[in-house]
């Protein structure tokens, strides 16, 4: 269960990211966050692993106050928590299997993992999570010498590397053609529905929407303008979570 | 914004007008100050030394032959002896040369004719004073040479040096014979340029080994995120001065206890294998591969002891290593022949070994200290309440703030001499202690303050500063802390090369793409792991990159450091410059030429190979 109260984040120059924002995730649900570039998608993500320091507000999670822990206790929450990006965020000049294990730091001695030493089950564990995304055959290749869609496939593997109870996933297909997506975002449907895990993704199509999410919430200028059923965005609430100006594609 | 549709006004030709004068006064007092003087270079006795010199640096002193020479010494009477001189016939089986007119007035012209000589031979042909014709004395500077008969043919003007006696006009033909061989300038500057290299090579390994730590202190998007808690900082900065303490005590009765068993090379080699297997078990044991949950209290004190004794064991181990090179590199020296050098270095890095130990152990211990003591500091002001982090955050910032500027207040001391203890001592101390409970007032007790910002700026500073100093600058220090010689090129370009290499690498490392650092975060690494993780793969190739560069410049660096007595073959340059020697010169500046375009190119081609 993951519970956000009020939560504000004003940046630095006094852009109002998100503006008393509050809902909550029950445990195992596929949750989309829709809203136009630059509505606070990212920052709603973002705080919730604390990549970025909420202003006001709170965030439970399973009953830890995930905005007042320490950077101790906040490397512990994160290494529960998985994170999938719009532009993948792999490192380019190292392999697929390290990257995938990188997974795994939050976990292992800081002191071994220096030295880029794995546990073996860590080992085994990162090639089965290639496996089960499809692209077990490339764990020896460099990251960019991947696709976008198997370098995503990488993201996701690295991810559940942390044995995750949550993935955010930040405009996952954003940067894939509508096939790939379709099978990214199958993957992510997978894993919650096989393994139980709370997914938070950011998502631009209405029909992506439809197909895999639980619920939605909308956010307009930080502000939480909708939550709901996918069923129950109607042309009024569209334009409400988009402006006036939008119409539908898709 | 209309600029196209003015018209030009009178105004804008007069700008224009006065920014030439400007420009023109400015040239002009800058060659007052520069002292521009075609004059100077019209001068005679500049053109003729000119000309001297663009010739010596035209013939390189590099290749040699063995001479063959012939002499022979005409007679001659410098104004006509009454009764007409007699000269005898010459022995005309060798070589010999004959002077027509037998005998004449000072400043008259003679013309020797010689035969007989070597084919092509060369050389001077000159008065010889005096009656005596094994006199070595010569005068004049004219210079024949033989055709291929061994014929030629010179003219002489008479010296003013009348006598009633004989006197004699000397040829000294000679030719090369055999192969050319390398001249000792040749043999010396092959010597001085190998040293050139391994200056070079040395001080860009040393410097790039210690740039790279300082490069991520001195990178703003690493170091922006760091921030702790007033008793953190305050708690961690006691610990360095207290571990360091605590090292070099610990680092010595360790070698004190290792002394007796250094000399024998099997104790040796025995502890230098055997001492790695336990400390991996010991290690092993100690640092578990996974922290899924926290271990309980005495298994965690336990893991510590077992880490301090595995630190001590390390060092004596190091102590063990020191031995264990000397002992072979001193009992091989005389074994390898022409590879003793192998040998000698063995015992040279058995030194540094001993040297660095206790500064290895010193800093180990500072940093363990220091970390030990902020994590203690920060748990505290995470976990206590307001009241007790006040307190705690009151005495701790004065404590530091008297111990940081009690040790400046030392090295004032140190330095100047002033030996007045209330400027120095007493004073800093409480000054330092008021400015840390000031911290500590106007600080909210669980605020962070940003460290890490902190430490940047002061690295940048320090970092900017050292690079100001010229490597050339820095090379007459090292000259007087170490003596003359290539050691002093070393630390000197060494020490250059990490401040500038630092600073560009802590640019690369500004500018990585932000997104894997973020990713890596978010698996709930901590910042040492998203540095090796995240930062060290995308910094690579830049890397390698600027260490080719700063190898490039420290060959050409390492030429000139010897000007200032830094080792190299700037040494032997600047000597025979200064000797007039500039065929010798010539032949160094040719041989830095070469192994500055050789270096240029092997660099470039490594640099493509690597990126």
């Amino acid at each position: 269960m993951l519970q956000v109260k009020n939560l504000t984040k004003i940046y630095d120059g006094g852009v109002k990211a998100l503006d008393n924002v509050t809902f909550d995730v029950p445990k195992g649900q596929f949750l989309a966050v829709i809203g136009l570039s630059g509505s606070g998608k990212s920052t709603l993500l973002r705080c919730i692993n604390r990549l970025i320091d909420p202003t006001a507000g709170q965030i439970l999670w399973d009953g830890d106050d995930i905005t007042t822990a320490t950077p101790e206790e906040m490397r512990r929450i994160r290494r529960k928590i998985g994170m999938v990006f719009q532009h993948f965020n792999l490192v380019h000049r190292s392999k697929v299997i390290t990257n995938v294990l990188a997974g795994r730091l939050g976990y292992v001695n800081p002191a071994w993992s220096l030295l880029n030493r794995f546990p073996k089950e860590d080992m085994s564990k990162a090639l089965k999570q290639l496996e089960r995304v499809g692209i077990a055959d490339k764990a020896h290749q460099r990251a960019d010498e991947l696709s976008g869609g198997q370098q995503q496939r990488v993201g996701i593997a690295r991810a559940l590397m942390q044995d995750p109870n949550m993935i955010l996933a930040d405009e996952p297909v954003a940067s894939l053609d509508p096939v790939l997506a379709h099978s990214i975002m199958k993957h992510l449907e997978e894993i919650n529905k096989n393994d139980g895990v709370t997914v938070l993704c950011s998502l631009h199509f209405l029909d992506l929407v439809h197909r895999y999410a639980d619920r939605v919430i909308a956010l307009n200028q930080g502000q939480l303008v909708f939550e709901g059923l996918p069923s129950e965005i109607d042309d009024k609430k569209f334009k409400d979570i988009y402006g006036r100006d939008a119409e539908r594609v898709g | 914004m209309n600029d196209k549709n003015q018209k030009p006004s009178i105004w804008k030709s007069i700008r224009t007008g006065l920014i030439f004068l400007i420009v023109a006064v400015i040239l002009a007092y800058g060659f007052e100050i520069t002292k521009i003087d075609l004059e100077e270079l019209r001068s005679e006795q500049r053109q003729q030394s000119l000309i001297r010199v663009t010739r010596a640096l035209a013939q390189p002193d590099i290749f040699e032959y063995e001479k063959e020479t012939q002499t022979f010494t005409a007679p001659v009477y410098v104004t006509c002896p009454t009764g007409g001189a007699v000269i005898a016939e010459p022995d005309t089986s060798g070589p010999y040369a004959i002077v027509t007119p037998e005998c004449a007035e000072p400043g008259e012209t003679v013309t020797v004719e010689g035969f007989n000589f070597f084919p092509n031979s060369t050389g001077p042909v000159r008065f010889v004073p005096g009656n005596d014709p094994t006199n070595v004395v010569e005068l004049g500077n004219e210079t024949a040479l033989a055709d291929a008969d061994g014929h030629f043919v010179a003219t002489l003007v008479l010296p003013n040096r009348p006598s009633e006696d004989v006197q004699f006009i000397r040829a000294t033909m000679s030719r090369n014979v055999g192969a050319p061989k390398f001249t000792q300038t040749a043999h010396d500057t092959w010597e001085k340029i190998i040293e050139t290299v391994f200056l070079a090579l040395l001080a860009t390994i040393l410097g790039t080994l210690l740039a790279i730590p300082l490069s991520f202190i001195a990178a703003r998007n690493l170091m922006k995120s760091v921030r702790s808690p007033l008793a953190s900082i305050s708690l961690s900065t006691l610990g360095w001065p207290i571990g360091i303490a605590v090292g070099i005590l610990v680092v010595r009765m360790v070698a004190n206890f290792t002394e007796p068993f250094t000399s024998n090379i099997l104790v040796n080699l025995v502890s230098v294998v055997l001492i790695p297997v336990i400390l991996t078990f010991a290690i092993r044991w100690a640092l578990p591969q996974d922290d899924v949950a926290s271990p309980p209290l005495g298994l965690q004190i336990a893991r510590l002891g077992v880490l301090f004794l595995s630190a001590l064991v390390g060092f004596f181990w190091m102590y063990q290593l020191a031995g264990l090179f000397m002992n072979v590199g001193e009992s091989s020296t005389a074994l390898l022949g022409s590879f003793a050098f192998l040998g000698r270095f063995l015992i040279q890095l058995g030194d540094i070994l001993i040297v660095t130990t206790p500064v290895l152990g010193a800093l180990a211990a500072g940093g363990v200290f220091s970390n030990f003591l902020g994590r203690i500091g920060q748990r505290a002001s995470e976990k206590l309440n307001e009241g007790t982090v006040k307190t705690l955050n009151l005495i701790a910032s004065a404590a530091a703030g008297a111990t940081v500027l009690g040790l400046l207040g030392w090295l004032v001391e140190w330095l100047y001499q002033i030996g007045r203890p209330a400027y120095t001592q007493t004073g800093p101390i409480v000054v330092g202690a008021v400015l840390g409970l000031l911290l500590a007032i106007f600080t909210k007790a669980k605020d962070t303050l940003p460290t890490g910002l902190v430490i940047y700026y002061v690295t940048r500073t320090i970092l900017n500063t050292l690079r100001s100093v010229e490597a050339l600058v820095m090379a007459i220090v090292f000259v007087i802390a170490v003596g003359i010689g290539p050691f002093a090129g070393v630390m000197a370009l060494g020490l250059h090369t990490i401040v500038s290499l630092a600073k560009l690498y802590s640019e690369q490392v500004e500018s990585i793409q932000a997104g894997p650092l973020e990713a890596i975060t978010a698996t709930g690494a901590n910042r040492l792991q998203t540095i090796v993780y995240a930062v060290v793969p995308q910094i690579v190739p830049p890397y390698i990159s600027y260490t080719m560069y700063r190898w490039d410049i420290n060959v050409r660096m390492s030429t000139i450091i010897g000007f200032v007595g830094g080792g190299g073959i700037g040494f032997l340059l600047q000597q025979n410059i200064n000797l007039l020697n500039y065929r010798a010169a010539s032949a160094q500046m040719i041989a830095i030429a070469v192994v500055v375009s050789i270096m240029d190119y092997v660099s470039s081609v490594m640099r493509e190979k690597a990126v």
